[in-house]
C-alpha cells in the first residue's frame, strides 16, 4: 500500500447564515465572554446539516461535519455532490483559504490549488508576464518558470500572442494560457476544481489527459470536483460522495459515481406531476409517466430487447387544444447526461388527433435495443412548432429507466451492460 | 522542514487546523514567496498609468498643486509658521512624507478587501500583498521625493536653507514610515474584514490625523504645554527630521528617532499577528 498522503480527522466548517455582520458583534462578546471563562464556544454546540430545502431554525449550518479520509499517493480523487453539498468549502479548507471550524488535516508533499484558472492574471500585462505572475502565485519560483517557460507556451497553443496583454486575448486563449500553468506546476498533490467547465473540446481533452498524466505517469496525486461523471470516471481512482456536508460514500471512482447517480439524482425525490422545474405554457401537463409491458402490465424495469410502451399521463389544463398541432419528442439519455436516443413525432409525421379523447399519449417501442444500464427520460411537448417558445410542458430528467440486459440474439447469453444502443445485425459472408 | 506528528504518531509535512497559535506567523513561508513579492511590485510598475493621458505626470500634479493650495491658505491666508524656512519647500516636505504614509496606511487597511478575489481562490502568504503595497508605493514617493530635492536644491543654491549631512540618515526614516504605515494599517485591515463601517471612519481618520500631524505647521509651534501631546505621535519626530536636515529648522536630534523606531517595531509585532490571525478565516465573513 503506498504510504497515505492526506489525513482528515473529523474536519467541520461552520458557517452563520443571513447578514454577516448583523449582530455579530453581540455574537463576538458572547464567544469572547465563554472563551474567557475557559468555556467551549457556545456557538459550536448549535448549527444544523446544510439542508438547503429545508428552513432552517439556526443561524448556523454546518456546511461540512465530521469528515474523514484518506488519501494515498498517486490516487486521483472524485469528490462528487450535489451543488451546495460541501465540496467547494473542503477544497477551500484543502487549499487554505479557509481554516476549519475543528478537526485537523495532515499533509505530506506540496499541495498546488486550482479553484480557479488565471488567478491574478492582469488584463494589462502581456501572457508571458502573467506566466510568471500566476506561477508565482500559485506557489512556484522564478526559476522553475523560467525553466519551463518554453513548455508551457507550447502547451498553451498561444505563442503567437505571448507578448500582446492578455486583455486582447479571446476567453478560450485565456483559459488555455492559464491552464498551461497551472498544469506545469511541480506539486504533489493537485487539488482541482470545476475549471474544465471553460474553453473548447479539443483543449479540455487535452487539460483531461495532461491531469491523467500527473496522477497516473508521476505518482502525483488529484483531487478533483466535477459534475462531469464522465470525467470522474475515466480520470479519477477513488470518489467520495459528499451529502449535506458528510461523506456519504468513498470508495472506487466507478461505484461512487453510480451511488451518486442512483442515491442523489433529483429523480426520486418528488413526482413528475409535482416538480417545478418545467418548462412550457402548461396547457397540457404530464403527470406521470408508465412503461408498460406488451400484457399490458406498468413495469419497474425494462429488458433489453423487449418490447416497451412508453405512456405519458396527461393532464389538460387549457380548454381544446388542436391536436393536430401537437408535436411530441421524447429523449434518453445516459448517466453521463449523453443523449443516447430519441423520439421526435414530428420526424415521424404523427398526427395525434387520434390521441383527441384520451388523457394520455403512447409511444410503441417494438424492440428496446439499449443495452442495460440507467438510463434518465426528458420529455418536451409543444404547439405548432418545436421552438421553445411554443413549448406547453416540458421536463429534463423526468424519470429512470432502469434496462436489464437482455437476450437479444436469442442466443442464450445475456447481452453486455453499458449505456449504448444494440442493432440487429447479423456476421454473413 | 518543520515535522509535525499526528496521534498515531506518523510524521507530516504540514497540518491544516483550526487552532493555531497566535505566534506562529509561517514568516518562512513568507520568504519562499519572495519572487511573487517581485513579481507583483513589477506588475504595479507595469500596469499604473496605463491608457491614461497624462501618465506618470499624475504624480507631480498631485503634489504640486497640493503645495500650492497649502501655500496659499495655510501659509499666506492662515499666516502658518513655517519656522522661517521658505514657504513651497516648508510644506512639500510635509506632503511628500505625508502621502507615502496615508496612501500606503489606505491601501494596506483595505488589502483584504480588494484582494478578496485573489485571496479566495489561491493561497499564498497573505503578508506578500501589503508588503507589496508598502514597496509599490515608494516608486510614486520616489518621484515625489525627486521634485523635492529639486526645490530643495534651487533654494539651497539660494542660500535660503541650510541642508545638512543628517539627509543621510533619510532612508531610514522612509523605512520607519513604511514600518509604521503598514503596522497599522495591518490592524485596521483585520478590523475592517468584519466591521465595514470602519473603511469609511478610515479616510476620514486619516484626513484628521493629518492635522495632528506637523504637516503643514512646524511642532515647534505648539505651545509647551501641549509639547507632550504631540509628541506622542510618532510621526513628528519624522517630520522634524525632513525639516532638520534640508530646510535646516526645527528642532531635531538623533533621540527624536528613537520613539518612531520602537514604536514602528512594535505596531509592526502587533499588526502582524493580528493580520496573520485574520488571514486564516476573513473569506467567511468578508
Amino acid at each position: 500500500m503506498s504510504k497515505v498522503v492526506i489525513k482528515a480527522e473529523d474536519i467541520s466548517k461552520q458557517y452563520r447564515l443571513g447578514l454577516v455582520g448583523t449582530g455579530t458583534v453581540k455574537d463576538d462578546m458572547k464567544r469572547w465572554w465563554y472563551n474567557l471563562r475557559g468555556k467551549e464556544d457556545p456557538f459550536l454546540k448549535i448549527g444544523e446539516a446544510n439542508d438547503r430545502s429545508v428552513k432552517g431554525e439556526s443561524d448556523y449550518v454546518w456546511s461540512l461535519r465530521d469528515i474523514n479520509f484518506e488519501i494515498h499517493q498517486g490516487d486521483s480523487v472524485g469528490i462528487i455532490g450535489r451543488n451546495g453539498a460541501g465540496k467547494s468549502t473542503l477544497l477551500k479548507i484543502l487549499s487554505q483559504v479557509t481554516q476549519p471550524t475543528t478537526g485537523k488535516i495532515y499533509t505530506k508533499g506540496r499541495i498546488a490549488s486550482l479553484l480557479e484558472v488565471g488567478t491574478g492574471f492582469h488584463p494589462e500585462m502581456t501572457g508571458r508576464q502573467n506566466i510568471f505572475l500566476n506561477g508565482a502565485i500559485l506557489g512556484m519560483r522564478k526559476h522553475e518558470i523560467q525553466r519551463k517557460l518554453d513548455e508551457i507556451i507550447a502547451f498553451s497553443g498561444v505563442e503567437r500572442y505571448i507578448d500582446t496583454p492578455v486583455k486582447r486575448y479571446s476567453s478560450g486563449m485565456y483559459v488555455r494560457l492559464a491552464f498551461a500553468v497551472a498544469a506545469h506546476l511541480e506539486s504533489e498533490i493537485l487539488i482541482v476544481d470545476e475549471v474544465l467547465a471553460v474553453g473548447d473540446a479539443e483543449f479540455q481533452k487535452k487539460c483531461l489527459g495532461k491531469m491523467n498524466d500527473v496522477s497516473k505517469g508521476e505518482g502525483r496525486t488529484v483531487l478533483f470536483v466535477s459534475h462531469n461523471m464522465a470525467a470522474v470516471k475515466s480520470l479519477c481512482t477513488k470518489g467520495i460522495v459528499l451529502e449535506n456536508g458528510k461523506v456519504v460514500f468513498g470508495s472506487d471512482a466507478e461505484s461512487a459515481v453510480n451511488y451518486y447517480l442512483t442515491n442523489a439524482s433529483q429523480v426520486k425525490d418528488t413526482s413528475i406531476a409535482d416538480r417545478t422545474d418545467r418548462i412550457g405554457s402548461g396547457a397540457i401537463k404530464v403527470i406521470g409517466i408508465d412503461l408498460i409491458n406488451q400484457k399490458g402490465e406498468i413495469v419497474d424495469q425494462v429488458i433489453s430487447g423487449d418490447w416497451l410502451k412508453v405512456r405519458l399521463n396527461l393532464n389538460i389544463n387549457l380548454g381544446v387544444i388542436d391536436y393536430s398541432k401537437l408535436f411530441v419528442g421524447i429523449a434518453l439519455r445516459d448517466q453521463e447526461e449523453t443523449r443516447v436516443v430519441s423520439f421526435f413525432s414530428d420526424e415521424m409525421g404523427t398526427d395525434f388527433t387520434k390521441f383527441k379523447d384520451k388523457d394520455y399519449i403512447d409511444l410503441v417501442i417494438p424492440q428496446f435495443n439499449l443495452r442495460g444500464g440507467m438510463y434518465d427520460v426528458a420529455f418536451q411537448l409543444s404547439l405548432g412548432s418545436t421552438r421553445v417558445d411554443d413549448f406547453i410542458d416540458g421536463l429534463e430528467k423526468a424519470m429512470n429507466i432502469d434496462v436489464l440486459p437482455g437476450d437479444f440474439w436469442k442466443s442464450g447469453k445475456l447481452n453486455r451492460t453499458g449505456n449504448y444502443a444494440i442493432l440487429t445485425s447479423n456476421f454473413e459472408n | 522542514m518543520k515535522e509535525y506528528n499526528d496521534a498515531g504518531g506518523a510524521e507530516w509535512d504540514h497540518v491544516i487546523q483550526s487552532q493555531t497559535s497566535l505566534f506562529d506567523l509561517r514568516l518562512r513561508e513568507v520568504w519562499h514567496y519572495r519572487d511573487l513579492l517581485v513579481l507583483f511590485v513589477r506588475r504595479d510598475f507595469v500596469t499604473v498609468y496605463k491608457q491614461t493621458i497624462l501618465g506618470p505626470l499624475w504624480f507631480f500634479i498631485q503634489p504640486i498643486l497640493t503645495t500650492i493650495t497649502f501655500t496659499i491658505i495655510f501659509g499666506n491666508v492662515a499666516q502658518l509658521s513655517t519656522d522661517g524656512a521658505p514657504k513651497v519647500v516648508f510644506y512639500m516636505a510635509g506632503i511628500t512624507l505625508w502621502n507615502y504614509f496615508s496612501n500606503c496606511l489606505t491601501s494596506v487597511s483595505g488589502v483584504f478587501n480588494s484582494n478578496a478575489g485573489i485571496f479566495g481562490k489561491v493561497y499564498f502568504p497573505r503578508l506578500i500583498m501589503p508588503l507589496t503595497i508598502v514597496i509599490s508605493n515608494l516608486m510614486k514617493f520616489g518621484v515625489q521625493f525627486l521634485l523635492f530635492l529639486c526645490f530643495v536644491g534651487y533654494f539651497f543654491s539660494q542660500g535660503q536653507i541650510q541642508s545638512n549631512l543628517w539627509i543621510l540618515l533619510t532612508p531610514v526614516v522612509v523605512i520607519l514610515m513604511a514600518v509604521i504605515s503598514m503596522g497599522i494599517g495591518l490592524i485596521l485591515s483585520s478590523m475592517t474584514t468584519k466591521y465595514k463601517d470602519l473603511n469609511q471612519l478610515i479616510g476620514f481618520g486619516i484626513q484628521l490625523f493629518m492635522y495632528a500631524s506637523p504637516v503643514i505647521y512646524p511642532s515647534s509651534s505648539v505651545p509647551t504645554d501641549y509639547q507632550w501631546v504631540v509628541h506622542l505621535n510618532p510621526l513628528v519626530g519624522l517630520f522634524d527630521f525632513m525639516r532638520f536636515a534640508y530646510l535646516g529648522v526645527g528642532n531635531f536630534s538623533l533621540t527624536s528617532l528613537l520613539y518612531p523606531t520602537c514604536f514602528a517595531f512594535v505596531i509592526l509585532a502587533v499588526g502582524v499577528v493580528v493580520f496573520n490571525k485574520t488571514q486564516k478565516t476573513f473569506m467567511d465573513t468578508v
